[in-house]
């Protein structure tokens, strides 16, 4: 299972085919995800980036190709094994996807409590212990997700995603919707608990400042495939239009830094 | 691996632990009994030493159980060394290792008399508060009716169709199944019983009173109720939830005249309608019956029917009909309104809006009962 450069794959997608009636959102996709890296996945809006994580977490089926987590095929794989690869990935939904009629409390204890028989005094503590990993007083436990903020929801959705301790956590655009300084945060939020946890995260985003400061490689798709993937100078350098236009654009840094690279 | 988790030595006032295998979420269990035993163990102890060698892997379940160990320590006075961890773990138990404590809050539990009192008072409460909404509901609908008259062009009469083809038209054949049904039951019993005393013929006086003047529009506005009163609720509670409400409310538009009332409009016309078809329904069952099964020949039956029913039992339920409609449509409307944020609260506002409907057409029921019989219709 070893990659190109020695590292661990643990997300194998190949000739991955994904459509809805006659239009296809993925075309014969490939794509690599290594161990303990945080990849930054972009594209445009509607170019299938969440269809290809929903495809991988198989809330969505394909019509073509092979998605392998852990070196296993989850689609063909018995039930039990597939279970057991569940656990090992956390998912944060776009928008969080909390349980509305539990508390905060009962959200993140809800998949450990699922699996694992722990008594009430862990399950408590945990829960604190995870609330102040993500960044949040422990005096939220006793609410519910309506009564959250958008920032809130979001670490929140992060610590359940966490929650039974997972290898790989899928997030989907985690910081659209933040303030900058907020998003900056929970950029920074990523990369700790990356680093503490050992995490490998599939990050689908857009946000440039994202991809500049947490993540180690950056994948693009368009036109439903995977059209570049690699570290953020390869982007940079990329002549392909799609990609001057997404990280040399008006709104983009990318310039003003490669300038200031030079 | 070994086969214990932990181990621990104690010599005179030194402890020294050993921890072994994965500490991970799996042995979770397992590890805080064995960590909860070596933190009671009695004794005076001055040192504590946790030789973490042997730990292969170490998770967040683990990472804080250790932290929980050497905390339960220190608070005792202990002077407590962690050693041999992997570098890996460091920046994890470090995380863990700044983690407070600080309780929550415990939660509100609702003990004793005292809060049997207390959970009476809040329901009477919240009958005064539906009430108060449902009188909200009428005033702010009425003012929308002024309006619409005032601007007739301003009503949203597309909207008014299309509900009327959802509450109207879609549920005709539900309603005439259900009320043809219940004809022919009242007609079968009727029949059954008054034959023991020769009085056959006056199952057509009672299926014809009954069914015109109370159970016709009765069976009506409790389907409605239930089909698109809790249609309402759930339509508006989700429009609710996702904002799309406040959404009108800001580009300048009453959701009361947008929303409510092509819907209410749509049940006052709705209902009475459905009521004429219904009775009519509920009399040919119940004709039906009398022929095949009592005997009474349809010629005999219609003569009976003319001579028993005047155009007052008609008149009286079909003026019911449409304020059975507007009751209906106000409590959906006034509940669908009420949903809070989350799902939950979208299905106890949809059972709400049902069972207060019925329970006011019922009601409503009994007080145009007393009405009419006081001015003799």
């Amino acid at each position: 299972m070893a990659g190109r450069n020695g590292k661990e794959v643990v997300i194998e997608v190949r000739d991955v085919v994904v459509g809805f009636g006659q239009h296809l959102v993925l075309d014969h996709v490939d794509l690599d995800v290594y161990r303990g890296e945080i990849l930054g996945f972009v594209g445009g809006s509607g170019a299938g980036k969440s269809v290809l994580m929903r495809t991988i977490i198989g809330l969505l089926p394909k019509r073509q190709g092979t998605i392998k987590v852990f070196g296993v095929e989850l689609m063909t794989a018995a039930d039990a094994d597939r279970r057991a690869i569940e656990r090992r990935w956390g998912v944060l939904f776009q928008q969080g996807a909390l349980f509305s009629s539990l508390t905060v409390r009962e959200n993140l204890q809800f998949p450990v409590r699922e699996y694992l028989k722990l008594s009430q005094r862990l399950l408590d503590e945990l829960v604190v212990a995870k609330l102040e990993m993500v960044g949040l007083d422990p005096s939220v436990c006793d609410k519910f997700p309506a009564e959250l903020s958008g920032g809130m929801t979001k670490r929140v959705a992060l610590a359940r995603a966490l929650a039974l301790d997972p290898e790989i956590v899928f997030l989907d655009e985690p910081t659209s919707g933040l303030d900058p300084i907020g998003a900056g945060e929970f950029d920074e939020l990523i990369a700790t608990l990356q680093r503490t946890l050992g995490l490998t995260v599939f990050m689908v985003t857009h946000d440039l400042d994202s991809l500049h400061t947490v993540c180690d490689r950056i994948a693009v798709l368009a036109d439903g495939k995977v059209i570049a993937a690699g570290a953020m100078d390869t982007m940079l350098a990329s002549q392909h239009p799609w990609l001057k236009a997404y990280f040399h654009g008006k709104r983009s840094r990318a310039d003003q830094i490669a300038k200031s690279r030079v | 691996m070994s086969d214990r988790l932990l181990e621990g030595k104690a010599q005179g006032g030194q402890l020294k632990l050993a921890g072994a295998g994965a500490w991970t979420a799996q042995n979770a269990r397992e590890l805080e009994a064995l960590i909860d035993g070596e933190a009671a163990r009695a004794g005076k102890l001055s040192h504590v030493d946790i030789d973490m060698r042997g730990v292969e892997r170490l998770d967040t379940f683990g990472a804080w159980l250790l932290e929980r160990l050497a905390r339960s320590f220190t608070a005792r006075g202990c002077e407590t060394n962690v050693t041999g961890l992997k570098q890996d773990y460091r920046a994890l138990i470090d995380e863990l290792h700044a983690v407070k404590l600080k309780q929550a809050s415990p939660q509100a539990t609702g003990q004793g008399p005292g809060y049997a009192l207390d959970s009476i008072g809040q329901s009477v409460v919240s009958v005064g508060h539906t009430l108060t909404s449902f009188l909200n509901m009428l005033g702010a609908l009425t003012i929308a009716i002024l309006r619409m008259v005032a601007r007739p062009r301003s009503f949203r009469f597309t909207s008014l169709v299309h509900q009327l083809d959802n509450v109207g038209w879609r549920a005709v054949p539900i309603i005439l199944l259900i009320t043809f049904l219940i004809g022919c039951i009242i007609a079968q019993q009727g029949i059954f019983h008054f034959r023991k005393f020769g009085a056959d013929i006056y199952v057509v006086d009672m299926v014809g009173i009954l069914v015109l003047r109370e159970l016709g529009v009765l069976i009506v506005s409790i389907m409605v109720a239930g089909r698109s009163g809790s249609a309402y609720t759930a339509e508006l509670g989700s429009m609710k939830m996702r904002e799309e409400i406040d959404a009108l409310r800001t580009m300048g538009f009453d959701p009361i005249e947008v929303l409510v009332l092509p819907r209410i409009m749509a049940l006052i016309i709705g209902v009475p309608i459905l009521t004429f078809l219904g009775s009519m329904a509920a009399l040919y069952g119940g004709g039906l019956v009398c022929w095949l099964y009592g005997g009474i020949d349809p010629d005999v039956f219609l003569q009976r029917l003319k001579e028993a029913i005047t155009l007052d039992h008609f008149k009286v339920g079909m003026i019911k009909a449409p304020f059975m409609a507007l009751i209906v449509g106000v409590v959906a409307c006034v509940e669908g309104l009420a949903v809070k944020g989350s799902a939950e609260s979208l299905g106890l506002q949809t059972t709400a809006s049902v069972v207060e409907s019925i329970f006011l057409v019922i009601v409503l029921d009994g007080f145009f009962a007393i009405f009419f019989a006081s001015i003799g219709m």
